[in-house]
């Protein structure tokens, strides 16, 4: 197992160094307890308990259906715009239920951005895509909204690609500079969490490449939740990983440990591949 | 499955290669073309044959009627006996007035409807209001004339004291009441082929669903609500008896409201049901009038496939 980590890290061209020490006392930013979940009849999370801390990547793996998308989505509410969905359980955001009848959902959302599987920018220009966010919250001032695209485009390592045409549509772009575009957007905000949702499985390696290292920069600024169904990914970046199956969460720790010393069976034998 | 020794059985190749060489289907193939040609046909003629008559007796209207005086005249006078008139201005004028008061009133209850029925309504609500819109749009117009004639014009007229009981205002209304439908359901269809995806990016962000519905859906389907307002338009424009009955007969060249006017349907409705002796000015003059109508409506339909070229949205 250690042998299959050296290795991953060897291919994405990362020193084994890059792997960070993960102190457990980062302050929590999610807390997940007894979340279940049902779309109609269907359970599809059952009994998820899973802390999320401050500057860290959270990698959420497991083969397709397992309920990773669902998760990702209730952290920011998302999920509610299915109909028929049922939760019990809670999820304390900086010590706040998210599910309180009271809670402010458009102010958790503000709070939490969101990336999705395939890039989604609205159908404006660059400059409108990332000051969208800022300008629904109220920022009128070109000056101000000026200085916040330059910065999150930079942020999102996509201002050099696109400073000369910031006017010009985001359908416009290829797909892993619409995705970067989106995760710009995201931080246009300056949000405290980032969920992302395979947000490399539509790219090519090279935009794939580039996302990742994204992702490690940005571990700096922000709390990321990633969910992938590649394990040399969540390997790569992450610096805990949560395993689901059906459902469930069948091991969560540290990513280096997780891959080299899984706890559970089916852990391991997933992430050898031995099936999913 | 899979066993090639299965006796007699033809194998789907032989099944597609015996349909192919069916000589009666190789027929009917080729005669398809040449029948959908001519239907095709029928109705290209029909509109060539339509067009072309109006153009003729237009063409005969103006050796009688100087050009110059039908398109810049201020006064439509066609049954005087000792000095007819026939400038057209004081028609084209009614019908904007009607066209312009129904498009104010319909284009913001038609958008709303719009937004509403796309952004907030659940599907069943959807599938209760699309039918009822459709109804609405299915009422015959003479029963929206005498709507107009009977009840709208009595109620604005306790309201705006100076209203005649002929006006521009209540078939204007009227008329905007008609084409909601069109509006509602056209931009309806626009805003609802924007993706999910999109909204979600937006809600992710913190917008509320009318900040979504405003500044993300309404721009991104622009094109088409734009194109269902002037087909709207240019249905408010070609409408004919609410503006017969509640509008008047009286050809006015100012920009008032609340007195009589007359459009260039209604004008037309006037001398056909009346008796114009054939090989009159005014027997040709409909087909004047009916040729600038004609324009108009072209016209509109014209800016409305401009719009949705020009503004059309790549998802
Ligand atoms: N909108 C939905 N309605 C009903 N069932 C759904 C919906 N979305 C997902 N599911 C079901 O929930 C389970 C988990 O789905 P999802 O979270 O998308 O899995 P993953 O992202 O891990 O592939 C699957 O069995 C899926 O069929
Ligand atoms: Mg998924």
């Amino acid at each position: 197992m250690v042998q299959v980590m050296e290795r991953t890290r060897e291919r994405a061209g990362l020193k084994q160094t890059a792997a960070p020490a993960v102190p457990d006392v980062r302050p929590l930013v999610y807390d997940t307890k007894l979340l279940n979940l049902w779309y109609g009849n269907h359970h599809a999370l059952k009994n998820i308990d899973l802390p999320i801390r401050e500057n860290e990547v959270t990698a959420i793996i497991g083969p397709s259906g397992c309920g990773k998308s669902t998760y990702i989505k209730t952290l920011n509410r998302m999920v509610e715009l299915v109909d028929d969905v049922r939760t019990s359980g809670e999820i304390l955001y900086r010590s706040r239920n998210i599910f309180d009848r009271n809670y402010p959902v458009e102010e958790l959302r503000t709070r939490v951005g969101m990336v999705f599987q395939k890039p989604n920018p609205f159908p404006k220009s660059i400059y409108d895509n990332v000051a969208y966010g800022p300008r629904i919250h109220g920022i009128r001032n070109r000056q101000i909204l000026d200085e916040i695209v330059e910065k999150s485009l930079r942020g999102a390592a996509i201002w050099d690609e696109v400073k000369d045409r910031l006017n010009t549509n985001a359908y416009s772009l290829s797909g892993g500079q619409q995705q970067r575009i989106c995760i710009a957007r995201a931080l246009a905000i300056e949000p405290d969490v980032i969920l992302m949702d395979e947000p490399t499985s539509a790219l090519d390696p090279i935009s794939t490449l580039k996302v990742e290292e994204l992702v490690q920069e940005l571990r700096e600024d922000y709390s990321i939740v990633i969910v992938t169904h590649n394990m040399q990914q969540a390997a790569r970046i992450s610096d805990r990983t949560a395993f689901f199956l059906s459902g469930e969460v069948v091991e969560f720790d540290e990513t280096d440990k997780m891959f080299s010393n899984p706890e559970h069976k089916r852990t391991e034998d997933y992430i050898s591949g031995r099936f999913g | 499955m899979g066993n090639p020794a299965a006796p007699k059985r033809a194998t789907v190749r032989q099944m597609i290669a015996k349909s192919a060489g069916n000589k009666r289907k190789r027929a009917a193939e080729r005669a398809v073309p040449v029948v959908l040609f001519l239907i095709a046909a029928v109705s290209v003629l029909t509109t060539i044959g339509i067009v072309g008559t109006l153009v003729a007796e237009t063409v005969t209207f103006f050796t009688k009627v100087p050009f110059w005086s039908f398109i810049t005249g201020r006064e439509w006078l066609p049954f005087s006996n000792k000095d007819a008139q026939f400038g057209i201005l004081p028609l084209i004028i009614g019908t904007l007035k009607v066209t312009f008061i129904a498009v104010i009133t319909a284009v913001p209850i038609g958008l709303s409807a719009a937004i509403y029925l796309s952004e907030y309504a659940s599907d069943n609500t959807r599938r209760i209001i699309k039918p009822v819109l459709e109804v609405l749009a299915g009422i015959p117009t003479i029963v929206y004339g005498f709507f107009a004639l009977t009840f709208v014009t009595p109620l604005l007229q306790t309201v705006i004291p100076g209203l005649k009981i002929f006006n521009a205002l209540s078939p204007g209304i009227v008329v905007g009441i008609m084409i909601i439908p069109m509006i509602a359901s056209l931009s309806e269809d626009a805003m609802s082929a924007v993706p999910n995806p999109i909204r979600e990016g937006a809600l992710a962000l913190g917008a509320t669903r009318f900040e979504v519905a405003v500044k993300v859906v309404l721009p991104a389907a622009l094109s088409g609500i734009l194109a269902s307002v002037v087909l709207a338009t240019s249905r408010a424009i070609g409408e004919t008896m609410i503006v017969s009955l509640a509008g008047g007969a009286t050809p006015a060249f100012n920009l008032g409201f609340t007195d009589s006017i007359q459009t260039m349907t209604a004008y037309i409705v006037q001398v056909s049901t009346g008796d114009a002796g054939y090989g009159t000015p005014i027997y040709y003059s409909i087909y004047a009038v009916g040729f600038t109508l004609f324009l108009f409506t072209l016209l509109m339909n014209w800016i409305a496939h401009r719009i949705t070229k020009r503004f059309r949205e790549a998802y």
